[in-house]
């Protein structure tokens, strides 16, 4: 008895921390994401002196990345090197699973990219960098399905649906679609598929670029729906109040100026984003 | 029923390399008591696992009841519901009540119904002072008790014939006397018995007849009254020296 | 004597003679009761300074055990499924699991050790069967059952709801474990209890049903409740196939409030449902070892 008191208090103790912990969210650094001052581009705050460490999860898929992990290229890859030469440092590339990505503490990495999606819950935790990509949700079914054909959502609410754990396509699927079986969840996109293509579920939910990507190389027989655009933009992730966010946000604001990014998109991506958009 | 209720005619039995009988030819005819002595590993345990078909023999016969227990395609299970046996340690089922030990076989072997198999258990045990009991665990019970319960878990099949192996040898010499004074009014009631065991004094009192033991052969059978005060063989006399030395007889 | 209390009376059902640990510590007085309480207080205080003086505490605290994201995670929100509410997949999952898996396991523990060459088949299968299922990770049965099945398309078997293959892995796998632990347990019975029943005129079988089987039960309640333990943990996995447990639930919510709150629920869950079970069967555990040492072992 005396031992269940004791620990309550512990968690108590530790919960009223947490209460004063989030009236001042943010700790004790200085600079907020989006504010451009108080990073020097000359000499930038780096994990890594001289060097600028990028992490993102493994597999990486394409087209957002491709090639050799050591120099990625593919659409997030190339953005990431972009940045890195703009600010005149070599790149390096580490592994950061996405379930770690946001947990407390210091960063082994400068930023990370890997197709997140920038919420203002996530916001309470980590800093962002500006969007970099308009992202939009796509719907895959296979071919024979029922739903093939489908133009609107509403066609939708019958479909057994499925989407990857820690993607937006799940809040999607319960917040739009809301269909009427419970959604499955699964921990890789790979599962999804397997369940896709086993006939467990009828819809796979991702983000519209993954989706004809699985369409055109991954899962024969299969029909992109239609996609659903939800101003959604992916950002990049920082350790809440790193300075560093104000550089990159100049260098990316340079690319969208300049027409690099767009042709970054339109290089690894525009044949993935020409699909109807499915109506509500 | 007429002719012996148990015959042994020359049984072998060897585990292994190791000859334990050789060549046990013993009859025990009905109401008899037969006693048997002997030293620890003359073969007396062997001997009585071998009536009740626990272990199988390697040659010979046994019969029982006129029946040819050892002939092949003999049902065991049936044979044993006849032949009531005790052991050393008493083996009552711990996880059962004693009142369950009892009924247990009489209601899933002799497939009577529960209030009649609780009857002749309750009878049983009121007969032996065990009434109380009935509803305790073994482990609330002294060994005396335990054992005396075994002795009822036995008769309550109502067999032929009461093997007794070593039955208060484990006991503590306090205990000792409750499940001798059982077994004598077993003995008082005609229940041909068959008792392996190191109390002479009982086996004096009690047996119609003495077989001696030594190393898997029956050297001399005799009353008591003979047997004790003026036996034959050499070697029945040595053993009897050294029980009396021992203070035991 | 021992100092202390001169007034307690030894418990009858101990064995005269023999001063256990629990009549030891009965005789202490209130003295070692307050040094321990005291030094376990001192204990946990000093961790709670420790923990709460760390300088990344506050990040910590917030992100673990903020109240609103303990309750939001507990109740849910439009877009992320409630943690308790998907706690009671892993119950349903674990309730039928256990039962089919008692059951399994004893057929295949009793197959085990039928006697005679006529069964020898039957014994071979069921010593296959433990050695398939205790060799290959539970997950790859799960990814097998759960994806391989349906993939086959048969009638009605590859049409299941996925809980269902997720329960089918389960079985299969926990049953394997446990069958050996029954073994060990009508191995331990004593070989006089089986003489004593089989004296008695019952069969091989009634020996077993009455009295072998009772016992060796009885004996392997730890490690059985062991399994039982590591299959409510196990239950998270069945989310590999899809449906929102606890543990998913829990992953969710995370993702989308990068708060890691939930997480710290579906422990809170998992070991509110382990205490109960485990203190019942310290109950049980004394009880049986109280009756198993009567007389019965020469």
């Amino acid at each position: 008895m005396k031992r269940a008191l004791l620990i309550g208090f512990l968690v108590a103790s530790l919960m009223l921390a947490g209460c004063t912990g989030q009236q001042g969210s943010g700790g004790s650094q200085e600079g907020g994401s989006g504010s451009g001052n108080s990073c020097d581009i000359k000499s930038p705050p780096l994990f890594k002196e001289g060097v600028l460490t990028v992490a993102t999860d493994k597999p990486a898929y394409p087209p957002w990345f491709e090639g050799n992990p050591e120099h990625y290229s593919g659409y997030e890859g190339e953005v990431a090197s972009e940045v890195a030469e703009r600010m005149d440092l070599p790149i390096e590339w580490v592994v950061e699973p996405f379930n770690k990505s946001y947990a407390p503490g210091a960063k082994d990495y400068d930023f990370d990219i890997n197709q997140i999606t920038i919420t203002p819950e996530r916001e309470q935790a980590v800093d962002f960098s500006e969007g970099y990509f308009d992202n939009a949700q796509g719907v895959l079914v296979l071919k024979d399905s029922p739903f093939a054909d489908a133009q609107s959502i509403s066609n939708l609410k019958d479909a057994r649906m499925g989407a990857q754990v820690g993607t937006t396509g799940l809040e999607f699927i319960n917040e739009t679609v809301q269909p009427n079986e419970e959604p499955k969840v699964f921990e890789t996109t790979n599962d999804a598929k397997s369940a896709l293509e086993s006939g467990q579920i009828d819809a796979m939910v991702t983000d519209l670029v993954t989706t004809v990507y699985l369409r055109d190389f991954e899962i024969d027989n299969s029909v992109v729906v239609g996609q659903y655009p939800r101003n959604e933009q992916f950002g990049m992730l920082f350790e809440q109040g790193n300075p560093l966010v104000g550089c990159v946000n100049q260098v990316l604001g340079k690319m969208k100026e300049d027409g690099t990014l767009q042709e970054l998109e339109k290089k690894y991506l525009q044949q993935y984003l020409s699909v109807p958009t499915l109506e509500k | 029923m007429n002719g012996p209720t148990l015959t042994l005619e020359n049984v072998h039995k060897s585990f292994g390399e190791n000859e334990v009988l050789k060549g046990i030819d013993l009859v025990v005819e009905p109401h008899e008591v037969v006693c048997l002595i002997g030293a620890s590993g003359s073969g007396k345990s062997t001997l009585l696992k071998c009536v009740n078909l626990v272990e199988p023999i390697d040659s010979g016969r046994i019969v029982v009841e006129g029946e040819e227990i050892t002939a092949k395609g003999v049902d065991a299970n049936r044979v044993r519901r006849r032949i009531g046996i005790v052991f050393q340690a008493f083996n009552l089922f711990p996880h059962m009540t004693v009142l369950r030990n009892i009924t247990l076989a009489p209601r899933e072997v002799l497939e009577m119904d529960r209030q009649a198999a609780e009857k002749r258990a309750l009878g049983l045990l009121e007969r032996f002072g065990l009434l109380d009991k009935r509803d305790e665990y073994p482990d609330r019970l002294s060994g005396g008790q335990q054992q005396r319960v075994a002795i009822v878990r036995a008769l309550a099949m109502r067999p032929g014939v009461m093997l007794f192996d070593e039955v208060t040898s484990a006991l503590d010499p306090e205990l000792v006397a409750e499940v001798l004074s059982v077994i004598k009014e077993l003995a008082d009631e005609g229940m041909t018995m068959l008792i392996a065991t190191h109390e002479m004094g009982f086996a004096r009192d009690i047996a119609s007849r003495v077989c001696f033991l030594d190393e898997g052969k029956i050297l001399e059978q005799a009353p008591p009254e003979r047997i004790f005060t003026s036996p034959e063989n050499p070697r029945t006399r040595q053993f009897l020296q050294r029980i009396i030395a021992a203070g035991r007889l | 004597m021992t100092s202390g209390n001169p007034g307690v009376q030894p418990d009858p059902r101990e064995p005269a003679g023999a001063p256990g640990v629990e009549r030891g510590s009965k005789m202490l007085g209130s003295r070692a009761v307050l040094v321990s309480s005291a030094s376990t207080m001192l204990f946990f205080a000093v961790i709670a300074v420790v923990v709460v003086l760390a300088p990344g505490s506050e990040v910590v605290a917030e992100r673990f055990f903020s109240p609103f994201h303990l309750w939001q995670s507990t109740v849910g929100t439009p877009s992320t499924p409630s943690v308790v509410g998907a706690f009671l997949l892993n119950v349903k999952i674990f309730a039928v699991s256990e039962v089919l898996i008692l059951t399994l396991a004893l057929v295949i523990a009793v197959v085990r050790q039928i006697p005679g060459p006529v069964f020898f088949p039957f014994r071979m299968v069921a010593l296959a069967y433990t050695d398939l299922f205790r060799g290959v990770p539970l997950i790859l049965v799960l990814y097998m059952i759960g994806f391989g099945v349906p993939g086959l398309g048969l009638e009605f078997i590859s049409y299941l709801p996925d809980v269902t293959y997720g329960i089918i892995a389960l079985v299969l796998v926990y049953s394997a474990y446990v069958a050996e632990v029954y073994r060990a347990g009508i191995e331990s019975v004593h070989e006089s209890q089986n003489a004593a029943a089989r004296s008695l005129g019952l069969t091989r079988w009634q020996s077993l049903r009455f009295v072998i089987l009772p016992q060796a039960v009885r004996r392997v309640i730890p490690p059985l409740l062991n399994d039982f333990i590591g299959l409510q943990k196990d239950t998270a996995l069945v989310s590999v196939l899809g449906s929102i447990e606890a543990v998913r639930a829990a992953q969710i919510y995370g993702a989308s409030q990068f708060n890691y709150a939930s997480y710290v629920v579906a422990a809170l869950l998992f070991v509110l449902i382990t205490i109960p079970l485990a203190r019942f069967t310290d109950r049980l555990i004394s009880r049986d070892k109280r009756r198993r040492e009567a007389g019965a072992v020469a």
